[in-house]
C-alpha cells in the first residue's frame, strides 16, 4: 500500500514565497529557496510549486528558480503556473522537475492536455482544479487563479481528464484555501469516487487528523497543504515546518490499523 | 565515463543532478562513441514500452547496448521504464523487449480488489531486500523509494530478484543478473535512500 504522500504547496509571486487566503491577499513570507532548503532537510515526500501570477499577469515561468531547486532537491517536484505550450512542459521536465500542473489551459484546450499526455506520459502531467461552491451549494470550476468562473462541473470535467489519461488530479478548494478549517471532504470524496487516477487534496488543512480524513474517509491518494507548513500559532507567525517522518509513519499506521 | 542514455524519453536531468551531488560526473547522450567508451550505463525512461523500444531502435542503440551489456559486461542500471525494457515483453505493447533478463512486464490490475488502488501507482513505498546485492550495501533502515508506474516486472528466476514491494500485491521492484540491474522506482527522486543506491551502483560495480 502506498504510503500517504504529504505535500507542502509553495505559492510563488514575483520570485517571493507567499500564502493566500481564499486565493486572495497574498502575504509575503520570504525567499522560497530558504523554505525549499528546510523542506529538503526534512525529507518531505514531495513539493509542489504554484506561481499564482504567471497566468493572470502573463508572467514568464520562473525557470531559473526551478533549476536551482532541481539541482539541490532529490524528491518528487511539481510546478504549475502559466504553462501554455508543449515547449513549456519540455523545458520544465528537462530541468529535472518531473511533473507539471496545468490549470487554466486545461479548461481552454483539452487537446493540449491530450497531446501533452501522449508526448510526455501520464505521470508527468497533472491537472489542478480550482473549485468554489456557488450560492446554491453547487461546485464550480474557476480559472486564472480563481478569477474566472468557467461554469464547468468539476466532477464531469475530472472524468474527462481521467479518460484522457492525466496522471493526477489536484483539487484546490478556493473556499478553504488558507482558512485552516479542514479539507472539503465532500468534494474530495466525490472526486475520488469519480476517477481512477490519484487525487491530491488541497485547501484547508490544519492538522494531521485532516490528512487522515482526506485519505481514509474521502479517498484521496495524497494530501497537500500550505498554511499548515508555513505558519505557526493563531497569529500566523511565519515558521516553515513539516512533521517528522517517523511521526507521520506512526500516525498513518495507527490510523490504518483501526 | 558514466553515460545516461538519452533516447528521448524521461527525466534525465534529475539523474545527472543526483550523480553530481554524490560526486560523479556523467553525460546525457545517445552518441555511439560515448556509449562505447562508457564504464557505467544508466537507462532511465518515463513513457510507453513500445515507444521506448522504438526510440532505442531508431537511434541504432540496440546492437551497441547488447554488445556493451552482454559481451563486455558493462554495468547498467535500468530505472522505471528502463528496467522494464530489459525484460522479454510487456503487456503495454507488442514489441519485443531487450530480453536481458528472463522476466515479463505486467499491468497492474486493480479490478480484483475491493479497496481502491489508483493507477498509476504513484508515491513512496517501502522495499524488502532479497539476497545480498551490492546495490543495497549499507542501505539505511526501512528504505523507501518513490514509484510512478502502471506496469510491474515479474522475474522468472526468483534468485535474480533483489527487492520486492507491495501494491495491490507483491511485485519485483529490483533485480540483478550479474552486471544488469534494474529498479522500478526513481532513486533520483528518493532523498538519501536514492543517493545511497546510486553511490553503491557507482562504487560496487
Amino acid at each position: 500500500m502506498a504510503i500517504p504522500r504529504v505535500i507542502p504547496v509553495l505559492l510563488l509571486k514575483n520570485a517571493g514565497l507567499v500564502k493566500t487566503v481564499q486565493f486572495k491577499e497574498p502575504k509575503y513570507l520570504g525567499d522560497p529557496l530558504n523554505a525549499v532548503k528546510i523542506f529538503n532537510e526534512k525529507e518531505v515526500d514531495e513539493l509542489i510549486f504554484l506561481d499564482i501570477l504567471a497566468t493572470p499577469e502573463k508572467r514568464a515561468i520562473p525557470f531559473e528558480f526551478l533549476k536551482e531547486v532541481a539541482e539541490e532537491c532529490f524528491m518528487p517536484l511539481a510546478y504549475g503556473g502559466g504553462i501554455k505550450t508543449l515547449e513549456d512542459i519540455r523545458v520544465i521536465l528537462k530541468i529535472g522537475i518531473e511533473k507539471v500542473i496545468i490549470n487554466s489551459q486545461a479548461y481552454k484546450d483539452l487537446d493540449f492536455i491530450r497531446e501533452a499526455v501522449y508526448q510526455f506520459g501520464s505521470s508527468s502531467i497533472a491537472v489542478s482544479l480550482d473549485v468554489k461552491k456557488n450560492f446554491w451549494g453547487k461546485y464550480e470550476l474557476f480559472s486564472e487563479g480563481g478569477r474566472t468562473n468557467t461554469k464547468k462541473d468539476p466532477i464531469v470535467f475530472a472524468k474527462e481528464l481521467d479518460t484522457i489519461g492525466v496522471g493526477e488530479i489536484m483539487i484546490n478548494s478556493i473556499d478553504r484555501d488558507g482558512t485552516m478549517k479542514g479539507y472539503d471532504l465532500d468534494l474530495i470524496a466525490k472526486m475520488s469516487a469519480a476517477v481512477q487516477v490519484p487525487v491530491i487534496a488541497c485547501g484547508g488543512a490544519a492538522t494531521l487528523d485532516d490528512f487522515d480524513k482526506a485519505i481514509n474517509q474521502a479517498g484521496a491518494s495524497a494530501v497537500a497543504a500550505g498554511s499548515m507548513f508555513v505558519f505557526h500559532g493563531k497569529h500566523r507567525a511565519v515558521l516553515i515546518s513539516y512533521p517528522e517522518q517517523a511521526d507521520l509513519k506512526q500516525f498513518f499506521s495507527k490510523k490504518a490499523s483501526k | 565515463m558514466i553515460v545516461i542514455i538519452d533516447y528521448g524519453l524521461g527525466n534525465l536531468g534529475s539523474i545527472k543532478n543526483m550523480l553530481r551531488k554524490i560526486g560523479f560526473d556523467s553525460e546525457i547522450s545517445a552518441d555511439h562513441n560515448l556509449i562505447q567508451s562508457a564504464t557505467k550505463l544508466i537507462l532511465p525512461g518515463v513513457g510507453a514500452f513500445d515507444q521506448g523500444m522504438k526510440n532505442l531502435e531508431e537511434r541504432g542503440l540496440i546492437p551497441l547496448l547488447n554488445k556493451k551489456v552482454l559481451e563486455e559486461k558493462t554495468p547498467i542500471l535500468g530505472i522505471c521504464l528502463g528496467m522494464q525494457l530489459f525484460t522479454n515483453k510487456s503487456e503495454e505493447g507488442t514489441l519485443k523487449g531487450l530480453s536481458w533478463i528472463d522476466a515479463e512486464t505486467i499491468k497492474f490490475d486493480s479490478t480484483k480488489t475491493d479497496k481502491k488502488f489508483p493507477i498509476p501507482h504513484m508515491g513512496w513505498e517501502y522495499v524488502s531486500e532479497k539476497g545480498n546485492s551490492p546495490l543495497l550495501q549499507d542501505m539505511y533502515e526501512e528504505p523507501k523509494f518513490y514509484f510512478v508506474h502502471s506496469y510491474y516486472v515479474k522475474c522468472k528466476n526468483s534468485d535474480e530478484v533483489i527487492l520486492t514491494s507491495d501494491y495491490i500485491h507483491e511485485f519485483d521492484s529490483g533485480f540483478q543478473k550479474e552486471n544488469i540491474l534494474g529498479v522500478q522506482f526513481h532513486p533520483e527522486k528518493s532523498h538519501k535512500y536514492g543517493m545511497k543506491l546510486l553511490t553503491n551502483f557507482m562504487t560496487n560495480f
